[in-house]
């Protein structure tokens, strides 16, 4: 299947291994601030991540920890007002995304980068069909015929496992099961190849069993279509199969990024050892489970130093004062770690201690 | 053993089966509300007995001349000698003051009625259609101006409207009469389209439309349109029976249609000072208007019942 690029402002799609110097998606000091009545909320507060071809990234936070408009201020989907970006860079193949006119950004959206939403119930149309909605995209960025489309939107849900796909493409979302429609979301955001996609917590509305399945697909198609996939998660267990990096946010801040399984390992932030500890495991069984004790900061009034401060045990004085930087994390003898960084005054006697 | 055969070939369809089957249930809950709208409807006795009703309306409107021989526009037509006469052989519904066939009037005043209630839902359809989504998409100053406009129309009774515009144009014919009660009607759809405007375009699906790549266009007329027609339908429906008898009310006060022009609201008001000698001359054409503006409320409310979903 060959796609009609409809862009000519970003160069160089997926093919073969062209232009090396400049990742998929970067993202640089992204700032994202919404205007309310009761004051300005800083909801991401200079979040630094990259993401290659080929590549997942994982995006693990709370809620409220700004992983979900930082996807929104990539898709360019915010609304602005109240939202607002003040500071920062987004390049999508070395281009700085948000220097680009509104048009050039809708052409792109879909086409090149897609996103699937967490509750696929209400991310459908109730009232068009699947078959339709799956074929917008190809009507909308590539004009073709709705009867061409409709074809296409059949061969779609085919590739995601939808059973007797001619038969369902005229059934409406609320004829379809959540796993289902769950994958006919995947298969809207998949439907023009797009380089890149968002996936904004694709699981968390189905249930366990669906949720593997879901995942698993998810997976083998960005494997086949060698995608970039950025997946947005507060949930640990979905991350370990699927992730290669991990990018831990809290309170609008990039707090640890690190390679999968180093990350699991060997955490370098007291905020992701607290979210470790408290997955359930079965040979504590019977033990009370660890939680990270307070709230997540009010992000109109996020505490001054590290946010993470009145949570922290290891709390010091400075982490009071001081914004710790995010810096890299090396072994006990200065040996670097590739990809590992943290943002905390004591990240030493994390890893190590 | 028996446990491994059944599991080894399907683990994925006999969850897919689960699903199906979970998802008929919930199908039948809340289905496309268009689409169980209407079969909803068509199983209404009530709505069998209005569109009758509405079918035969329509056809006396669109050709008059096959239910009468006579036409009220011929020269004869109005003999004073049989004026007030009452319904005899041939001429049914009796005569009026001027000695004119009742029953040849009512016939050719049924255009007048619809044409009037059709124009006018018509028009207020899309005025207030149109300016209730653009205030509801645009939102801001846009919705602010467009509302405190429609607040200045809205505040005006249509009797006073009336008065005003027909005493500046003082022509009396259905298109006047559709005009004034467009122009003090809009209001309402506006409102109506303008609330589900607002609610619908901060639902998921717009979102995720325009993370597809679906310019504003297509978002306003694809995905929020659909999903606000429901309430203008059931508004719109009974909208046409309130402006037929709105139409025969001002009709009646002698600011809506004007003679020669035929109404029946016209020919009330003309036989109601003889009501108590000759009651038909008043009773034929206000009966017409009766049965008129009941099938249309009548349709209007079982298509509520049918497409509202907090009726249900």
């Amino acid at each position: 299947m060959t796609i009609i690029d409809p862009t000519d402002a970003v160069p160089a799609p997926r093919s073969g291994d062209g232009d090396k110097t400049s990742p998929l998606l970067e993202v640089r000091d992204l700032h994202v601030e919404f205007k309310t009545r009761e004051g300005v909320v800083r909801a991401v507060n200079g979040v630094n991540y990259s993401v290659d071809s080929g590549e997942t990234l994982a995006v693990l936070g709370e809620s409220g920890s700004g992983k979900s408009v930082t996807a929104q201020a990539i898709m360019g989907i915010l609304d602005m007002p109240p939202a607002s970006i003040p500071k920062g860079e987004i390049r999508f193949f070395g281009q700085d995304m948000l220097k680009m006119s509104g048009e050039e950004r809708r052409k792109l959206r879909g086409a090149r980068i897609a996103m699937i939403f967490q509750d696929a119930l209400s991310s459908l149309n109730p009232v068009l069909s699947v078959g339709f909605q799956l074929g917008e995209m190809f009507r909308v960025h590539q004009g073709l015929s709705r009867k061409q489309a409709k074809a296409k939107a059949i061969e779609l849900m085919d590739r995601v496992k939808i059973p007797a796909a001619a038969a369902r493409v005229n059934d409406y979302p609320h004829q379809f099961s959540g796993g289902m429609r769950q994958r006919i979301m995947i298969a809207m955001a998949l439907a023009l190849e797009p380089d890149l996609i968002i996936a904004d917590e694709p699981t968390t509305a189905l249930d366990v069993t669906v949720q593997a399945q879901v995942m698993d697909l998810l997976a083998e198609l960005q494997r086949e279509y060698r995608m970039g996939l950025i997946l947005i998660t507060h949930d640990l267990g979905v991350v370990a199969d699927v992730a290669d990096k991990i990018a831990v946010m809290y309170a609008g801040r990039i707090v640890e990024t690190a390679p999968v399984h180093e990350l699991y390992k060997r955490p370098a932030h007291p905020y992701t050892r607290g979210l470790l500890d408290s997955i359930p495991r079965l040979d504590l069984k019977g033990q009370d489970l660890y939680a990270i004790k307070g709230l997540p900061p009010n992000l109109l009034k996020v505490p001054s130093g590290c946010a993470f401060n009145p949570r922290c045990e290891k709390a010091q004085d400075i982490c009071r004062t001081d914004l710790p930087p995010l810096v890299p994390v090396t072994e006990r003898d200065g040996t670097e770690l590739p990809g590992r960084a943290s943002a905390c005054h004591f990240w030493k006697e994390t890893i190590h201690g | 053993m028996s446990e491994k055969t059944i599991e080894r070939p399907t683990t994925d369809e006999a969850a897919l089966a689960k699903e199906l089957e979970a998802e008929e249930k919930a199908a039948a809950r809340q289905a496309s509300l268009l689409k169980d709208g209407w079969a909803d409807l068509r199983k209404r006795p009530l709505f069998i007995l209005s569109a009758l009703v509405i079918v035969c309306l329509l056809a006396l409107a669109i050709a008059p001349s096959l239910f009468t021989a006579r036409s009220p526009f011929s020269d004869g037509f109005c003999q004073l000698q049989n004026s007030m006469n009452g319904p005899s052989s041939g001429h049914l519904f009796g005569f009026d003051v001027q000695g004119c066939d009742i029953y040849t009037r009512t016939v050719y005043g049924t255009r007048n009625s619809i044409v009037v209630g059709v124009v006018t839902t018509i028009a207020t359809t899309l005025i207030g259609g149109l300016l209730g989504m653009l205030a509801g998409l645009i939102g801001g100053w846009v919705d602010m101006l467009l509302s405190r406009i429609t607040e200045v129309f809205s505040a005006l009774p249509i009797i006073i409207g009336g008065l005003l515009i027909m005493s500046i144009w003082r022509t009396g014919d259905v298109w006047t009469v559709s005009f004034i009660m467009a122009i003090l009607g809009w209001p309402q759809v506006f409102r109506i389209m303008r609330g589900e405007v607002i609610s619908n375009k901060y639902n998921d699906y717009v979102m995720a439309a325009r993370a597809l790549g679906a310019d504003s266009w297509r978002i306003a007329f694809r995905h929020i349109l659909p999903n606000t027609l429901a309430p203008v339908i059931v508004i719109t429906t009974m909208n046409l029976g309130v402006y037929i008898s709105a139409e025969a009310a001002l009709s009646y006060l002698g600011i809506g249609i004007q003679s020669p022009n035929i109404s029946w609201g016209l020919m009330i008001s003309d036989a109601q000072d003889r009501f108590l000698t000759s009651p038909h001359a008043l009773l034929f054409p206000a009966g017409a208007l009766s049965l008129t503006v009941l099938a249309f409320i009548m349709l209007g409310d079982v298509v509520r019942d049918a497409f509202d979903p907090k009726m249900r």
